[in-house]
C-alpha cells in the first residue's frame, strides 16, 4: 500500500502511538479505554448498591455527588443504571472483546501483516473514542444523562431529559464504530489468511471473531434505524413512538400520534439480542484457546463447536423478541419465538459441553489464565441455563422484569465474558507486552473475584424468585413482597464493593508487570498457534512477522503421538 | 510491509480487499433501509386514521418519476465511467464520470423544490406518522447521495492524479463508488413506489 509507512523510518510520536495505523497500537488503545470504560462502570454500579442496601441514606465519601445532602435522588439512580449498562457493553466489554482482542490477535493467527483496511482501523477507534467521550458529556447536560434505561424505551426515552438526545449522538458513533470494525475484520479474515491456513484449520478464537464480525455488521444498523426515529421524535417532533392521545402528567401529548412504542422495542432488540452473542462468542473464542493450550490436548470436537457457533450466528437474528413476552404482541408470535429460543439454546450447549469434555484426562496447567477460563464454564452454564425459564413464555411472566432477570444476564456477561476477558489478559500479556505478569497476584485475582461475584449474583435469584423488580430505586424497602429477601441487598452490596477491592491486585499486576516484569519468550505458553510460534513478543511494528509463515496443520496439535515435544506449531512442515 | 491483495485479487476468494468491504458494507446498508422500511411496514399496518393514502396522495409523482429517471441515467453514466477507465479511455470517463455528478446534483435540486413545496403547504415531519417516514427515508436517502456526491467530486478533481500513478488500483476505486452508486439509486427505486406509488 502506498501510503504504508515503511517500518525502517522512525515515525512521530502522534503517529506511532496516537494516530496510528499499526493494528496493535489499536488494539492496546482499544484495550486500555475499554478497561478504563469498564472500571467505571463498575463504579456507577457501586454507587447504586449503596442505595439499594442503605436506601435514602447519606452516601460516605461520595455524597457530594448527590448535592448538600448526599442522598441519591431517584433520577440520579435511574440515570445510574441506564449509563452502567450503556458503559459496560457498548464502552467496555465489546470494545475489549472486538476491539482490542479481535484487533490485536486476528491478524497475528491467521499470519497477516496487519488488519485490510489500517486507516478505516484508526478511524473504528477514534469514533469509538468519540462516542465515548459524548457519552460522558450526557452527565452534565441539566436533567443528567440518559435515565430510560440502557434500553431506552419510547414513549419514555422519548419525553425524557436532554441526556437521551446526548445517548443517542453517542450511539451513533459507538454504531459506526463497530461497523467499521466488523466489515474491517471479515476483510481480513477472508483475504489475508496465510498460505495454507484453510478454514478450518482457523484457532477458534479466530472463528468466533468472525461469526461476531457478522453480528455486529448485520444487526447494529436497524438500531441506527431506530436511534434516528427517536432523534426525530426528540428533535422534530414526530410521532413515531408515540400513541395516539398519550397522556403526559395529567396532559395530552400535542403530537400528531399514530406511531408505536413497540416499534422501539422491535428494532432496539434486533439489535440487542444478536449483541448477547457479540458479547459471548468471542469469550468463548478465548477460553477455547487458553484451554487447549493448557490441557495440552487438542480442543474436542473443532468442528462442532465451529458449526455450532456459526448456527448460533444466524439463530440470534430470530429470538429478539423473546425480550418482548409481556408486551401483548399475541401468543403466535410469542410461540414461534420461545420455539426459537430453545433451539438456540442448543448450539451454546454443544458448545459448553464440547469444552468441558477437552478437559478429560488432561493434565491440567493451573495458571492465571486457566483459572479464569476454568472459571467460565461453570458460570457461563449457570448464566445460560437460567436463561431458559425466561425463553419459556408462561414462566416469563412471573419473572420478567425482576432481579431473577438481571442475576440472569449477568452471569453470562459478568462471570461468565469478564472472566474470559481475563483469562485473554492473562494469556496474551506476555504476547503484548514481552513481560510475564506475576502468577500469585493473579491467582489472588480469581479466587477473590470468584467469591465476591458470585455474592453479588446469586442472591438476585433468590430475591427475583420473589417478586423483587429490577427498576425499585430503594431496593424494595418500600415493596411488601420483598420483605423476607431484603437483607441479601446487603450481602449483594457488600460483595460488590469487595470485588471492587479484589481488582487492585489486578490493576497493580498489570501496571508493576509492564514496567519490571520477567522477560517473556516468544513462546511463552508453549502454543501452536502463529501469534506465538512464528512473532517475537511484542511482534515487530507495521508487519508483525520477520517472514510471513506458512500453515501446515490444524490449530490445536498437542501431545501428538510419536513427536518430540508436545506441541507442534502450525507452521511446523 | 505492504498489505496483500490491496489491487490484485486473491485466487481463492476471487475478490481484492476493498471489493468485499464495499459488499459487506452495502450488507449493512441493507440492514439499515430494511429496518427503515420495516418500520414504514410496521406503522402503516396500525394507521387506521388512513394518514399513509391520504398523505401519498399530497405527493408529486410526476416530479419523483423524473428523478427516478435521472438516478437511473445516472447509474448508467457510472458504470460507463468505469468501462472508459478499463478501456484506457481517460477523458470519456471524465465526461461521464461529470455527468453522474451533475445527475446527482439535479436530483438534490428537485428533492429541493419538492420539499420546500411541501414546507410551503404547511406539512412538517410532525404532521403525521407518514410524513416522519417520508421525510426521515427520503432525508436518510439524500444524505446517501450527498456522501456519494463527494467522493465522485473526490476522484474526478483531486484524486485523479492517481489514474496515472497507479491506473488499476484507481480502477478498482471507482468500481467501489459505482457499485455504492448503484445501490444508492437502488434504495430510491424501492423508496418510489413504496411512498409515491401505493
Amino acid at each position: 500500500m502506498s501510503g504504508q509507512p515503511d517500518t525502517h523510518h522512525e515515525e512521530s510520536f502522534w503517529r506511532k502511538y496516537i494516530f496510528s495505523i499499526d493494528h496493535k497500537v489499536i488494539g492496546l488503545q482499544y484495550g486500555i479505554t475499554a478497561l478504563i470504560f469498564l472500571f467505571f462502570g463498575f463504579c456507577l454500579m457501586m454507587m447504586m448498591r449503596w442505595q439499594l442496601a442503605y436506601p435514602e441514606q447519606p452516601m460516605p465519601w461520595f455524597g457530594w455527588l448527590f448535592g448538600e445532602t448526599g442522598v441519591m435522588l431517584p433520577e440520579m439512580y435511574n440515570s445510574l443504571g441506564a449509563m452502567h449498562g450503556t458503559v459496560m457493553i457498548f464502552l467496555g466489554v465489546v470494545p475489549l472483546a472486538v476491539g482490542a482482542f479481535g484487533n490485536y490477535f486476528v491478524p497475528l493467527q491467521i499470519g497477516a501483516p496487519d488488519m485490510a483496511f489500517p486507516k478505516v482501523n484508526m478511524t473504528s477507534y477514534w469514533c469509538y473514542f468519540a462516542g465515548g467521550i459524548v457519552m460522558m458529556v450526557g452527565f452534565f447536560v441539566p436533567g443528567g444523562a440518559a435515565n430510560s434505561g440502557w434500553t431506552s424505551y419510547p414513549p419514555l426515552a422519548d419525553i425524557a431529559t436532554t441526556g437521551q438526545t446526548v445517548w443517542l449522538f453517542g450511539m451513533v458513533l459507538l454504531i459506526t464504530s463497530s461497523l467499521l470494525g466488523s466489515i474491517n475484520t471479515i476483510t481480513t479474515i477472508v483475504q489475508l489468511r496465510a498460505k495454507g491456513l484453510t478454514w478450518m484449520r482457523l484457532p477458534f478464537f479466530v472463528w468466533s471473531q468472525f461469526v461476531t464480525a457478522f453480528l455486529l455488521l448485520l444487526a447494529f444498523p436497524p438500531l441506527e434505524a431506530a436511534g434516528v426515529l427517536q432523534l426525530m421524535d426528540r428533535l422534530l417532533d414526530t410521532s413515531f413512538f408515540l400513541p395516539s392521545g398519550l397522556i403526559v402528567s395529567g396532559e395530552v401529548l400535542n403530537v400528531s400520534g399514530g406511531g408505536s412504542p413497540l416499534l422501539w422495542q422491535h428494532m432496539f432488540w434486533f439489535l440487542a439480542h444478536p449483541e448477547v452473542y457479540v458479547l459471548i462468542l468471542p469469550a468463548m473464542g478465548i477460553v477455547a484457546e487458553v484451554l487447549s493450550n493448557n490441557t495440552r490436548k487438542p480442543l474436542w470436537g473443532y468442528k462442532s463447536i465451529v458449526y455450532a457457533s456459526s448456527f448460533l450466528g444466524f439463530m440470534s437474528f430470530i429470538v429478539w423478541a423473546h425480550h418482548m413476552f409481556m408486551t401483548g404482541m399475541g401468543s403466535t408470535i410469542s410461540a414461534f419465538f420461545q420455539t426459537t429460543t430453545m433451539i438456540i439454546s442448543v448450539p451454546s450447549v454443544v458448545i459448553l459441553t464440547a469444552m468441558f469434555i477437552s478437559l478429560w484426562g488432561a493434565s491440567i496447567r493451573y495458571n492465571s489464565a486457566m483459572l479464569f477460563a476454568l472459571g467460565f464454564l461453570p458460570m457461563f452454564g449457570i448464566g445460560g441455563l437460567t436463561g431458559l425459564p425466561l425463553g419459556i413464555a408462561a414462566s416469563d411472566i412471573h419473572l420478567h422484569d425482576t432481579y431473577y432477570v438481571i442475576g440472569h444476564f449477568h452471569y453470562v456477561v459478568a462471570p461468565g465474558t469478564i472472566f474470559a476477558l481475563f483469562a485473554g489478559v492473562y494469556y496474551w500479556f506476555p504476547k503484548m507486552t514481552g513481560k510475564t505478569l506475576n502468577e500469585t497476584l493473579g491467582k489472588i485475582h480469581f479466587w477473590l473475584s470468584m467469591i465476591f461475584i458470585n455474592g453479588i449474583f446469586m442472591p438476585m435469584f433468590v430475591q427475583g424468585l420473589a417478586g423483587v423488580s429490577r427498576r425499585l430505586w430503594d431496593g424494595g424497602a418500600s415493596y411488601a413482597h420483598a420483605t423476607d429477601t431484603l437483607w441479601l441487598n446487603e450481602v449483594m452490596s457488600a460483595s460488590a464493593w469487595l470485588l471492587g477491592l479484589a481488582q487492585i491486585p489486578f490493576i497493580y499486576n498489570l501496571i508493576k508487570s509492564m514496567k519490571s516484569g520477567e522477560k517473556a519468550e516468544s513462546n511463552h505458553w508453549d502454543a501452536t498457534t502463529l501469534e506465538w510460534t512464528d512473532a517475537p513478543s511484542p511482534p515487530l511494528p507495521h508487519r508483525n512477522f520477520e517472514v510471513i509463515p506458512e500453515v501446515y496443520r490444524g490449530p490445536y496439535e498437542y501431545s501428538v503421538p510419536g513427536a518430540d515435544k508436545d506441541f507442534t506449531p502450525q507452521s511446523e512442515a | 510491509m505492504e498489505i496483500p491483495y490491496n489491487v490484485e485479487e486473491r485466487q481463492d476468494t476471487g475478490m481484492f480487499n476493498a471489493k468485499l468491504g464495499i459488499w459487506l458494507f452495502l450488507a449493512s446498508e441493507v440492514m439499515l433501509f430494511g429496518g427503515l422500511f420495516s418500520a414504514y411496514v410496521f406503522l402503516r399496518m396500525g394507521d387506521v386514521t388512513g394518514t399513509f393514502i391520504s398523505g401519498a396522495s399530497e405527493l408529486n409523482i410526476p416530479l419523483a418519476t423524473f428523478n427516478t429517471l435521472v438516478l437511473i441515467s445516472s447509474s448508467v453514466t457510472m458504470i460507463m465511467s468505469w468501462v472508459s477507465l478499463k478501456l484506457g479511455e481517460q477523458k470519456k470517463f471524465k465526461t461521464y464520470l461529470g455527468t453522474t455528478l451533475l445527475l446527482a446534483g439535479v436530483f438534490l435540486v428537485v428533492k429541493y423544490f419538492e420539499y420546500t413545496a411541501k414546507f410551503h403547504h404547511g406539512i412538517f415531519p410532525e404532521t403525521s406518522t407518514f410524513f416522519a417516514i417520508y421525510f426521515t427515508l427520503t432525508g436518510l436517502h439524500m444524505l446517501h447521495i450527498i456522501g456519494g456526491m463527494v467522493v465522485i467530486f473526490y476522484f474526478l478533481v483531486p484524486g485523479s492524479k492517481m489514474m496515472n500513478t497507479e491506473s488499476e488500483r484507481f480502477t478498482n476505486r471507482i468500481e467501489i463508488v459505482g457499485l455504492y452508486w448503484h445501490f444508492v439509486d437502488l434504495v430510491w427505486i424501492f423508496l418510489f413506489p413504496v411512498l409515491y406509488l401505493l
